[in-house]
């Protein structure tokens, strides 16, 4: 068993023992929002993705630059499947926040929210990062430029962060200031816990992930040595690295 | 360990600029298109919004936009004569230091946003801009400055990126577009208040400072990965 596989079983069941919990929690602890009502309790969907989406994308980020500073193939895989992991809970929270903003503005999209905004930016810009990689054939070279594409991008998203925020007046609910944010306690606990959940989520996916693509490299390896090298059939140059 | 005989880095940037230069001279490839681009847009600009004249805000976008597309098409080409001609195979074989082909490429870059410039924004003063370009000229000429590192520094890093793939032109706009959302709110939001009808004329300090440190960020950031792009 690959070393992506170790460990796994546990950390798939402590996910889901948390997630149970939290949305236990969600809906039968937390109160209800004075103002919002029953809608907010998206509110712990969304934004523990949205925060897990942006640590994955800058988490990406340090594994290419690990590759960059190593070569060695395994930090640029890793690196994909981390960025993989987080476009698709990228793709979780823009749906949670449309249905979310649509509820509780009456709007389906709102410009005038920085949070929003820049959050779509990074993802137009990360939804770039598959079709970079597949349309470079050499391997080695298609590690080299996603990486560096992984570098840059992940510099990028607190800038954006910044820059897009200027620009825009506050809209979004700022519930998550340094200052310890005007959560009340029941709420936070239920937060947090949610936060513990899908982070945990990701850590397992991408874990599994990484286990599988081992495991695959593995098999190929060995079908290889023992039916020979016509018996593999090569990888299509649009394939995601094994 | 460099051979004493090897020129510096500054040398080697500037023969690379002063080849990339006369290459454009001589051939007219990239510049012409750009102007024209440039131009072509503004007119699409009139009859899209069917209005004679603009300003502020409005004004603002347009410039950006027609100067971040046009770009666009200097950016897809500042590679491909290094590619197709061996150009890369060369630059590696030569004992010289890698950044220096980033710097060339930006300040040609550079230098190519800077004619384009001249001309397309006293174009766009005569044909859509409302009020006068003349006391704006310096506020304008700043932001548009700053706005050049941005799209020079960037362009070239998404360039030399998307060069080596197969579908380059395709990705260069794809990765480019969204990293330079930010430098295109700064240059639109700084120019905002230059061009407004009854403005002071100078960009507000927050949007300078915005794109000043966007432009550092990414200088260094290209300065530090664009060795892994050139290695082979």
């Amino acid at each position: 068993m690959s070393i992506y596989g170790r460990g796994l079983r546990g950390l798939a069941l402590t996910t889901v023992a948390t997630i149970t919990v939290a949305f236990t929690l969600v809906f039968f602890y937390a109160p209800l929002d004075a103002d919002q009502g029953f809608v907010q309790k998206i509110f712990y969907v969304h934004v523990p993705l949205a925060i897990t989406a942006l640590c994955g994308f800058v988490f990406g980020g340090v594994l290419g630059a690990m590759y960059l500073r190593t070569g060695e193939r395994k930090w640029d895989i890793r690196s994909y499947v981390a960025i993989h992991m987080a476009l698709i809970f990228g793709v979780g929270t823009l749906i949670t926040g449309a249905i979310w903003a649509k509820a509780s503005w009456g709007h389906w999209w709102i410009w005038s929210d920085p949070t929003l905004t820049s959050f779509l930016i990074v993802m137009l810009l990360f939804a770039t990062y598959q079709p970079l990689r597949f349309s470079i054939e050499d391997p080695e070279r298609q590690a080299r430029y996603a990486s560096v594409f992984a570098v840059v991008a992940g510099a990028f998203v607190p800038l954006n962060f910044i820059a897009v925020r200027a620009a825009q007046a506050y809209v979004h609910p700022r519930v998550l200031t340094l200052a310890g944010g005007n959560l009340p306690g029941s709420m936070r606990l239920t937060f947090l816990v949610s936060l513990i959940g899908i982070a945990l989520l990701y850590s397992t996916l991408w874990k599994y992930e990484m286990a599988a693509k081992s495991t695959r490299m593995r098999v190929r390896a060995l079908r290889r040595t023992l039916l020979g090298d016509d018996a593999v059939a090569p990888l299509k140059r649009s394939a995601a690295p094994l | 360990m460099r051979d004493e005989r090897a020129p510096g880095p500054w040398r080697t940037a500037l023969t690379v600029l002063r080849k990339d230069l006369l290459l454009e001279l001589r051939g007219f490839e990239t510049l012409p298109a750009m102007v024209l681009f440039a131009l072509t847009t503004f007119v699409i600009f009139h009859f899209g919004f069917a209005r004679d004249t603009i300003d502020g805000q409005l004004a603002a976008g347009v410039l950006t936009v027609t100067l971040l597309f046009a770009a666009m098409l200097g950016i897809n080409r500042l590679f491909v004569a290094e590619r197709e001609q061996g150009g890369f195979d060369a630059f590696l074989l030569a004992p010289v230091d890698r950044t220096a082909l980033l710097v060339a490429k930006a300040l040609a870059l550079g230098v190519f946003l800077v004619v384009l410039e001249v001309i397309a924004v006293p174009a766009f003063g005569l044909l859509l801009l409302g009020p006068s370009l003349g006391s704006r000229l310096p506020g304008l000429i700043a932001m548009l400055a700053l706005g050049d590192v941005a799209l020079a520094v960037i362009g070239t890093l998404v360039s030399a990126i998307a060069v080596q793939t197969r579908a380059r032109d395709l990705i260069g706009p794809i990765i480019g577009l969204p990293l330079l959302i930010p430098a295109l709110i700064g240059m639109a939001r700084g120019l905002g208040p230059v061009l407004a009808a009854g403005g002071s004329g100078s960009p507000p300090g927050k949007w300078v400072a915005i794109l000043a440190l966007y432009d550092v960020v990414f200088a260094l950031l290209a300065y530090a990965v664009f060795d892994f792009l050139l290695e082979d």
